[in-house]
């Protein structure tokens, strides 16, 4: 069995992961020049957004593979990045101080039109109905 | 002449998002072997070609700016915008559906966002 009968790559979650891949550029070269330039004015802000890229790339990745491994990992990248947005979301209303600079997922991907917060959770429904 | 060249790929960026979109729309792959199609990979070519230029003209303006502008992103944006288009187009032509043609949708509209960023990049850092 070389390729899964609903590959994630077709149809509707090809467009997903053209999204996806516009958000891994995104946040890759976001966090890419923050740490470069002023690490040290937001490190935790700066380390998050960094870690955020990653998970973009990784869900990109996985969800155009479309293995049975890829999708497993695809849906751990999905979760993690829903409750990383709704984690730094909250927190970056509640404790503003902690986040001086914005990152991806700041007031819940509200710089980036919410995309964010709707992302990973057509990931995690693509992967679903994708299963079978 | 890059205060002209960016509003003016903006605009045929936003036209080619709308011809995508018709075409999504009439749920019709992207006709590459008629004249309509054809006409339509040109247009796509032009827009890369305006984003090479872009891409020169801002670095050369980079070069001689009278403020502080963060060069990092300033560049990275004026780079990154060459990059969207092919691998759009691509990853499109790899499924000649209706949501290979939304690719197109995305990818076209992503190139005016970017030339907004490019912008206020270039006027408050």
């Amino acid at each position: 069995m070389a390729e899964a009968p609903n590959p994630t790559r077709s149809g509707p979650g090809r467009l997903l992961i053209a999204v996806y891949a516009i958000f891994a550029l995104a946040a890759c070269a976001r966090s890419a020049s923050q740490i470069s330039t002023h690490f040290h004015r937001a490190p935790l802000a700066y380390l998050l957004s960094a870690f955020a890229a990653v998970v973009y790339v990784v869900a990109t990745l996985c969800l155009a593979r479309g293995t049975r491994t890829s999708r497993r990992v695809a849906v751990i990248s999905c979760a993690v990045e829903l409750v990383g947005v709704l984690l730094i979301g909250t927190f970056s209303l509640v404790l503003p101080s902690a986040f001086p600079d914005a990152t991806v997922w700041s007031v819940f991907g509200m710089g980036y039109g919410f995309v964010p917060l709707v992302l990973p959770v057509l990931g995690l429904l693509w992967i679903r109905r994708t299963a079978r | 002449m890059i205060d002209v060249l960016s509003p003016a790929l903006t605009w045929v960026s936003v036209g080619a998002a709308v011809w995508a979109l018709v075409l999504v729309l009439l749920n019709r792959p992207l006709p590459i072997e008629r004249v309509d199609g054809k006409a339509y990979l040109a247009l796509l070519a032009l827009i890369e070609l305006g984003l090479l230029a872009q891409a020169v003209l801002g670095f050369i303006k980079l070069a001689g700016a009278d403020h502080d502008v963060p060069g990092l992103s300033y560049g990275g944006y004026l780079l990154g915008s060459l990059l969207i288009l092919p691998v759009a187009l691509y990853w499109s032509l790899a499924e000649r559906t209706r949501w290979g043609t939304a690719v197109l949708v995305v990818g076209a509209l992503v190139i005016p966002v970017m030339i907004v960023r490019m912008g206020q990049v270039w006027a408050h850092g």
